[in-house]
């Protein structure tokens, strides 16, 4: 167990390190810093010594170690548009972006994993045909045009749910939250909604599909022949064996959640990091890019590593202990 | 009065091509401490009519007459509460594969307890007690401990025992046992019959065994009814139909069991079954493609020279070598099989001997020790081509003949492919004609090659691994388990081909084997494996009339006794 965390550890730190130089050579190729900071009308002697100064003529590995560290301790510089530091931008940004994504994702659950139940075992039932068609409808249609037919729907023509913003914050520290408002909260239902339609079909049909194999198995036949009812051979053994895949899946997605929630937050002008990233991108703001990028690679690999050890927890056949 | 009556029962599964009777007018009953037998090949509708007593018939199936009393009471009828309530509580129910039929991811005592408490209603702390008291008597040792065990703690016939365990819960007055020892070894098929059978006596309860196995029926049962095609075509007492078998096809069935006791040239074909495959037409080997090429540079000495070969596997990774846990699943072997000889590898499953068969065709690589086939050693060569030269040479044949199929591919492409690989015909044509050649000298026949596996039966899917296996033209084939899938008629006839075919091509065999008796039929020689290491190895015949080895003679004395079976009207070509 701790050598597979130790192991699952390094493995963590070359994948951030390979991001970090992605993200590092952004800065060296997509053009020119120094272009960025200065005006027209420095001189090319003030360019030099700016140059000197920010380290650009050190060696490459030089810059990257320097990059690198840096990125550790969560420095990633000034944003060129803001004059910012963009760790501060970032963090202010951050909350926006975990609510929105953190009840995206317990939508995606809580509604997911039961669909997904209730068409395994009532497959033939009208009702389970019809959520099976409409999921095919929520994993197809693409993100934007849902969120503007939820905006066109309940915010212009029904006039009940606010169509941008996060509404009224509460400040907690430097997070903030829009929990505990009401225009928050009324803010939060359309975007979540938005975001985790497709994750929830996504995981629904992965349930169903999970579901159906493990109903097949044999010790499901041997609990039913034992006589154990229904419920407790659906719930109790078959839905347990079914969440054992599951789990990577919404891991992987609950990543996706985070980083593709750039799409939605545009839509509903949502105050969050990928609205920040977009708007860095159209003004070819390398430093909030870089910090993005490393970001989110972080998001990933932590989540990913949680998923892992949590397998251990869920599956006793991965124990270290199988001995017989 | 009967304790489970079955009364002219038929179930039937409409499918698109038309109704499917499983099961036809079959009656049965059985007493209380008795064990009635039901045998019969894949097919003969006899795990059907288990369910259907239990009442989990699989959909689309259905009972459409006759009925189920226990203790006169009739059962099929009651509504799905109710019979969920005789489940368990009044029937129990063993299944086939014990590594499958316990969920995986709670203790067993969650499942102990849970089904106890169900039934019984006795509240967690005595339905755990009941618990170690079960599993005290299904003979685990340390039960208190290892009740908190998960099901993949156990070895496979310590599972059989934790699901008999879990069968006898409620104390049930009927059990039905589909298949019980059907995926374990014979000593552990021993002990767990034996523990069958006492708890049967002990606790007068009546018990249907279900199984195609005839060493198992005259091992425990007191009645056999055989099934064929849905019906029960003949019932007795055991003796009587063991000994002297009234129905044609049970006298085809028992007479198609290899036999431990002798060694006859060919295998006794089931006459009363058609046979699914028999040679449309022989192929004259003196001047076609499969028998020419067969002047292989003569070796001085053995053909496949094995020494001390070793393989590791690693059970518990680390990152130091200090800390790893590793197994050695072949240890030390050493062994010669010369140019044409049959030679059987023989062993309980875990001695090693599939993972011998893996490293002599480099499947594995060993962790030490010498593959020497006709003078190269196998492992020391680096060169794909070198390779190449050799694994032409040596083809392999496996177990299960559902996966060892390329379900995506024509059976045409799945011979041809080795044919092309090796560049070992002129043009598509010829490799068309060949494969053609070489499905008919199987016994499937040329139209066999532009279907997928899934349209053949497990028999026939065989002769196409063995028609693949072929298509190189080999001089050394590894069988593995070649029959350990199939039904014994079926076994019978694939394994006449395999004698047939190495006559005829003179080839040199490795076969393995678990069943000694398919071991004496087709082997010159023999080696018994136990826990990676070979205990000896002699002449067949020798082996069975003067074991040397402990080891052996225990195997020896656990053959099924089938003595009681009846080997009269035994037509035997060349005998």
């Amino acid at each position: 167990m701790i050598s597979f965390i130790f192991k699952r550890l390094v493995q963590s730190v070359i994948v951030m390190l390979t991001v970090a130089l992605i993200a590092f050579s952004m800065f060296r190729f997509i053009g020119d810093p120094i272009n960025n900071m200065v005006g027209q009308d420095t001189s090319q002697a003030d360019r030099a010594a700016l140059t000197e100064q920010l380290g650009l003529n050190d060696p490459f590995l030089v810059q990257f170690g320097r990059f690198a560290l840096n990125a550790a301790e969560g420095n990633f510089g000034i944003s060129y548009k803001y004059r910012q530091p963009v760790s501060s931008l970032i963090l202010e940004r951050l909350s926006a972006t975990l609510e929105l994504s953190l009840v995206a994702a317990i939508l995606t659950l809580v509604v997911g994993i039961p669909l997904g139940v209730y068409t395994a075992l009532k497959g033939k039932g009208l009702l389970s045909k019809g959520i099976m068609t409409l999921s095919l409808i929520g994993v197809s249609l693409p993100t934007f045009l849902i969120g503007i037919l939820l905006i066109l729907f309940f915010g212009v023509m029904l006039r009940w749910l606010p169509t941008f913003g996060r509404g009224d914050v509460v400040a907690l520290g430097w997070w903030t939250t829009g929990f505990l408002t009401l225009s928050g909260i009324k803010s939060l239902i359309l975007p979540s909604i938005t975001l985790a339609l497709f994750q929830m079909t996504l995981i629904m049909r992965l349930v169903r599909a999970e579901m159906l194999e493990v109903l097949r198995t044999d010790f499901i036949k041997f609990a039913r022949a034992r006589g154990l009812p229904d419920r407790s051979v659906h719930f109790k053994h078959a839905l347990k064996n079914t969440l054992v895949p599951v789990i990577t899946i919404t891991g992987l997605q609950l990543g996706a959640l985070i980083a593709f929630a750039i799409i939605t937050e545009s839509v509903f002008q949502w105050p969050g990091m990928g609205l920040l990233f977009i708007q860095a991108i159209s003004d070819v703001d390398i430093p909030i890019m870089a910090a993005y990028l490393v970001l989110i690679a972080f998001f990933f690999v932590v989540i990913n590593m949680i998923v892992d050890i949590l397998y251990y927890a869920v599956d006793p056949r991965l124990r270290a202990d199988s001995s017989v | 009065m009967d304790l489970l009556n079955i009364n002219n029962l038929r179930i039937e599964f409409p499918s698109r091509h038309g109704t499917v009777v499983a099961v036809d007018d079959v009656s049965l009953s059985v007493q209380p401490g008795e064990v009635l037998g039901v045998v019969g090949e894949s097919g003969a509708g006899k795990s059907t009519i288990g369910n259907a007593v239990i009442g989990l018939l699989e959909p689309p199936g259905e009972m459409t007459a006759g009925h189920v009393l226990l203790k006169s009471e009739q059962i099929d009828t009651l509504n799905p509460e109710a019979k969920r309530k005789i489940r368990g509580r009044r029937i129990g129910m063993i299944f086939q594969d014990p590594l499958t039929s316990l969920d995986p991811l709670q203790t067993i005592e969650q499942q102990l307890v849970e089904t106890i408490d169900l039934h019984l209603k006795l509240g967690e702390k005595k339905s755990q007690e009941r618990a170690v008291d079960l599993l005290r008597q299904v003979g685990i040792p340390d039960p208190e401990n290892r009740i908190k065990n998960y099901p993949h703690q156990f070895s496979g016939g310590m599972r059989q025992r934790v699901v008999i365990a879990l069968a006898l819960c409620a104390e049930p007055e009927v059990i039905i046992a589909d298949e019980p020892t059907t995926a374990l070894d014979v000593s552990i098929q021993a002990q767990i019959l034996e523990l069958m059978r006492r708890l049967c006596k002990d606790k007068q309860v009546g018990m249907i065994i279900i199984t195609h196995d005839m060493g198992v029926i005259a091992d425990i049962t007191d009645r056999v009814a055989v099934m064929y095609r849905g019906k029960v075509v003949e019932e007795g007492t055991t003796a009587k139909i063991l000994g002297d078998p009234d129905h044609p096809y049970t006298q085809s069935l028992i007479s198609a069991v290899p036999r431990p006791d002798i060694r006859l040239r060919r295998f006794p074909m089931v006459n009363y079954i058609e046979a699914e495959g028999e040679r449309s037409r022989n192929i004259d080997l003196s001047t076609h493609w499969l028998g020419r090429h067969r002047d292989f540079e003569a070796v001085d000495g053995p053909l496949l020279s094995l020494k001390d070969l070793v393989m590791t596997f690693v059970t518990k990774p680390a990152f130091f070598k200090r800390n790893r846990s590793t197994f050695n699943a072949v240890d030390g072997v050493s062994f010669d099989i010369n140019e044409g000889e049959v030679f059987g590898l023989v062993g309980e499953s875990g001695s090693g001997k599939s993972t011998v068969a893996r490293m002599v065709c480099s499947l594995y690589k060993p962790a030490a020790g010498e593959v020497n086939f006709s003078g190269t050693d196998l492992t020391k060569i680096r060169s794909e081509n070198e390779r190449d030269f050799f694994r032409r040479q040596m083809q392999m044949i496996f177990q299960d003949p559902f996966s060892s199929l390329n379900g995506r591919m024509r059976v045409m492409d799945i011979i041809a492919e080795p044919i092309r690989f090796h560049q070992l015909a002129s043009s598509n044509q010829e490799v068309e004609q060949i494969v053609n050649d070489l499905l008919d000298h199987v016994g499937l026949g040329a139209q066999a090659s532009v279907r997928f596996p899934h349209e053949f039966s497990g028999g026939q899917r065989q002769r196409i691994s063995i028609a693949r296996a072929l298509a190189t033209r080999p001089r050394f084939l590894i069988c593995d388990e070649p029959t350990s899938a199939l039904d014994v008629s079926i076994q019978a006839q694939i394994l006449n081909l395999l004698k047939d075919l190495q006559e005829e091509l003179g080839l040199t065999m490795l076969f393995i084997s678990h069943d000694l008796p398919v071991i004496r039929q087709m082997c010159d020689r023999v080696g018994v494996m136990k826990q990676g290491k070979l205990l000896e190895v002699s002449a067949t015949e020798d082996l069975f009339e003067k074991p040397t080895a402990a080891y052996t003679r225990e195997l020896l004395d656990l053959m099924p006794r089938l003595d009681k079976l009846s080997h009269e009207g035994l037509e035997v070509e060349g005998a």
